[in-house]
């Protein structure tokens, strides 16, 4: 290896300076500021949408950044394409790789570049060995011709590595690598990215594991809201610098949630087991109280959502409403039973974007509003009134398509068609993702009021401000097992962040 | 928790690997036990000259168009313009007979293949770049080209005796008594076989057909690749189309009518997957090859015309369960092998 200063005297691998993205009025990355050196395993660090991913996907050549520089080797580039940053020697392995399912371990590696011979015949047996020699560098044993579909994740990564191996990549970009895999493999990787920074590749990665961040990376950047903090080599700070740095604001005064009295327990989840995406997930949700559901993205939190309300199914456990038992994979009888369920991505599952407003309202409650089985106009705009004033959605919006409005009016919507329901238990899930500040306030005020009402709310957020300002109880879910529950007062930044991030010792 | 793969996993994933290859014996084998079965209950059916040759002649035209739609389905999508497509072709081969007289048949030959080539490309190009589903477009270009081929024809049509004799002599000749046309659907067959199993960009339909967006991630040019498997598969329509009016002489402005939905069955029968990345070309050969002989059979067998149709509509729905089942079982040992660990 060479010595830092050497390194340091040489041009950056890859830099880039002040970049900035948004989609449409949603700013994603603001400033972002990286510099990869050849030789190094740079670790990149921030909450879920501090911009990491953004950054990345500039550098993948997936999006083009609207303004700031970036520089490969000194010289500027532009991507347009993945191709090209491939070309430029790029790699990146996605969080979840990206595989063809239908085709074989080694063509998945090289497809696009395969060895050829005459009459442009691919030469499967020189493609094999190489492709065996890789993973015998690497320490591991595949069947080069099974097919992929069915890989664990710590496979599929093992192959995306291989690709960027044999595509010999100057820069390697590991996102969250080691999300979802076990200790032995943790460590196999670790091994493979050492060895490949010896050999002078600049590898950046990002992973929300400090300890692992401590034991493999020389350098660290630190990311939040979208903007570049501060970049440090690891030898000189420390985990409580780096979560501050995260983290980094004042949250009690943002989200204020009334105080109200608690009363009867109105959910109860026990022992829900899903394998694979969910382990032993016990809870409970009373009346009047937010209940705050946090973890990194990935952990499982959105299937304990879909579980209970019976979108998806599970393997044992059970759950009860207002004490009565609720049957697996059926939304009608959570429906029933007064769960409603605000989901993730509300476009694609929460609005019909074509519709009206008025109609969107009153999707949920088309049985109770409709007269032998006839639906009129008229019935569906008194219905949607109600909830339009009460959600303060002017009223003009009611004839106006939904897929229209902004983010935040688009929530207040869906939030509107599921209270039409007279619900006991609302799951929410991300309220305020994609949501501009101002509207973000008013969709706590309006949550914080919905549990003043008595209903029981489980509030799922990758916003740890928003889960510290809102939730009275906090869970915390980690590879698809609750890690802690912390109460008002024991819930910080940095106990949360620690419950969502620490290697637990699991319980075997 | 997973673990590095243990040894033992290597020969399982092999015998799955060749359990997927069986996939197209399996429907070659109901073929023979077809052929076999007519052929005992009737032994002209297979052992008469005409029977003999019929048996690979009729399939023979098909074959072209299913495997110009095979590779079509591959990469996730349909064609559903191809039978107008043959249709049209064909009535353009008559016509440039009757009004350039003397024109070389290799001439005839390049126009019908280049003709049926920009129908795929303009098809491809709206797939790719309108992002319109290919069953819609296609749909579209189904009734269009069908639309044109009835305002130029008219009640008009083709008759053999328009058509020069060393063309229609391609129609019905033989080779070592095998018929031309079987050769040359099986030259196709092998070439194009050949280039979607053994090149860089044959690799790339199946890519593309099964996760389109790693294909996209990976650098692939998509939207190329897509354009270049409907220009395949229209220039294999053209070709069939061109051999449809040395085969039969009469072309009227139906002809073709419903060979694409003929063409899909035949892929899905043989095994190509309709969700696209999996499959064989020789594999949509063989089902084009099974769907016509059971036609042929069902009456020796003494089935009703009613019954026949329906038979058809049973092999290709018992395919697709079949493959589902296959699927299922696969992932599920897959998921297993995991597991076990």
């Amino acid at each position: 290896m060479t010595s830092q200063l050497d390194r340091d005297a040489r041009v950056p691998e890859l830099t880039l300076s002040k970049v900035v993205k948004s989609f449409g009025p949603v700013v994603a990355l603001r400033s972002g500021s990286l510099t990869l050196q050849p030789g190094s395993i740079h670790a990149l660090v921030g909450e879920n949408g501090a911009g990491k991913s953004t950054l990345v996907k500039i550098i993948a050549g997936l999006y083009r950044r609207d303004a700031g520089e970036f520089t490969l080797r000194g010289e500027s580039v532009d991507f347009t394409s993945t191709a090209q940053a491939k070309e430029a020697g790029i790699a990146v392995i996605y969080q979840e790789p990206t595989l063809f399912p239908d085709l074989s371990v080694t063509e998945n590696i090289f497809m696009g570049r395969q060895p050829t011979g005459r009459f442009g015949r691919i030469d499967r047996r020189a493609m094999r060995r190489e492709t065996q020699e890789i993973f015998e560098r690497l320490g591991v044993r595949l069947d080069p011709d099974r097919i992929t579909e069915g890989l664990s994740i710590a496979d599929q990564q093992i192959i995306e590595i291989a690709k960027a191996i044999s595509l010999d990549a100057r820069v390697l970009i590991m996102d969250e690598p080691t999300a979802a895999l076990s200790g032995n493999e943790v460590e196999r990787l670790f091994a493979v990215a050492r060895g490949l920074r010896d050999e002078g590749r600049a590898i950046l990665f990002i992973s929300h594991r400090f300890d692992e961040v401590f034991d493999l990376c020389d350098t660290v950047t630190v990311m939040r809201d979208g903007a570049y903090v501060f970049t440090t080599p690891i030898a000189e700070t420390s985990v409580d610098e780096i979560v501050r740095a995260m983290v980094g604001r004042d949250i009690q005064e943002l989200f204020p949630k009334q105080e109200t009295t608690v009363g009867e327990e109105l959910l109860r989840v026990e022992g829900l087991d899903s394998p694979g995406v969910f382990h032993d997930i016990s809870f409970s949700v009373r009346a009047g109280e937010i209940v705050g559901l946090a973890g990194l993205v990935g952990a499982g939190r959105s299937e304990v959502a879909r579980a209970i309300f019976g979108v998806d199914g599970y393997t044992s456990g059970s759950v009860t409403v207002g004490g009565k038992p609720l049957p697996k994979r059926q939304p009608r009888a959570a429906m029933a039973a007064g769960i409603a369920l605000v989901p993730e991505d509300r476009r694609k599952q929460g609005l019909v974007l074509e519709s009206s407003v008025a109609r969107n309202t009153t999707l949920a409650i088309r049985d109770r509003l409709s007269r032998l089985g006839i639906l009129t106009t008229g019935r569906e705009n008194t219905a949607s009134q109600v909830w339009a004033s009460r959600l303060e959605v002017k009223t003009s919006f009611l004839d106006t398509e939904a897929g229209t409005l902004s983010g935040g009016n688009q929530q207040k919507v869906v939030l509107g068609k599921w209270l039409a329901t007279d619900p006991k238990v609302l799951i929410i899930d991300e309220p305020t993702r994609g949501i501009d500040v101002g509207t973000k306030s008013e969709v706590h005020r309006l949550l914080s009021e919905l549990a003043g009402r008595g209903l029981g709310i489980l509030m799922i957020s990758s916003e740890l401000p928003e889960v510290l300002g809102m939730a009275d109880r906090v869970l915390v879910m980690r590879e698809g097992r609750i890690t802690a529950e912390l109460t008002r007062d024991e819930a910080t930044p940095e106990s949360v962040m620690f419950a969502a991030t620490h290697e637990q010792e699991p319980a075997r | 928790m997973t673990t590095a793969a243990p040894p033992r996993q290597t020969p399982r994933f092999a015998a799955l690997g060749r359990g997927l290859k069986v996939r197209e014996l399996g429907i070659l084998l109901a073929l023979v036990l077809i052929v076999l079965a007519a052929t005992v209950r009737n032994p002209s059916f297979l052992f008469s000259a005409d029977g003999y040759r019929d048996l690979l002649l009729t399939p023979s035209i098909l074959l072209l168009v299913a495997v110009g739609q095979a590779i079509v389905i591959i990469t996730r999508n349909v064609d559903l313009s191809v039978g107008s497509t043959l249709g049209l072709t064909a009535y353009l081969t008559g016509r440039l007979f009757i009004d350039v007289p003397g024109i070389p048949v290799i001439v005839v030959f390049a126009a019908g293949i280049l003709f049926g080539a920009v129908i795929g490309f303009v098809n491809g190009a709206l797939v790719a770049y309108a992002g319109v589903p290919a069953l819609v477009i296609t749909l579209g270009t189904l009734y269009i080209l069908r639309g044109l081929n009835v305002a130029w024809a008219g009640s008009d049509r083709i008759n053999a005796s328009d058509l020069p004799r060393d063309f229609r002599g391609l129609g019905t000749g033989q080779i070592a008594t095998i018929p031309i046309l079987t050769i040359i659907a099986v030259l196709v067959l092998i070439a194009a076989a050949f280039y979607l199993r053994n090149t860089r960009g044959g690799r790339e339909f199946y890519a593309i057909g099964s996760d389109p967006n790693a294909a996209r991630l990976y650098g692939l040019r998509v939207n190329r690749r897509i354009i270049t498997a409907f220009v395949v598969g229209g220039a294999l329509a053209g070709l069939a189309g061109v051999l449809y009016a040395a085969r039969y002489g009469t072309v009227s402005s139906g002809a073709g009518t419903g060979w694409e939905l003929q063409a899909v069955g035949a892929a899905v029968i043989g095994g190509v997957a309709i969700s696209g990345g999996s499959g064989t070309l020789w594999g949509a050969a063989i089902g084009a090859f099974l769907l016509l002989t059971i036609n042929r059979a069902l009456p020796i067998l003494g089935i009703e015309d009613f019954w026949q149709r329906a038979v058809v509509g049973v092999l290709i729905i018992g395919a697709i369960v079949l493959d589902r089942l296959l699927a299922l079982r696969q992932s599920r040992k897959l998921l297993e092998a995991r597991e076990t660990e």
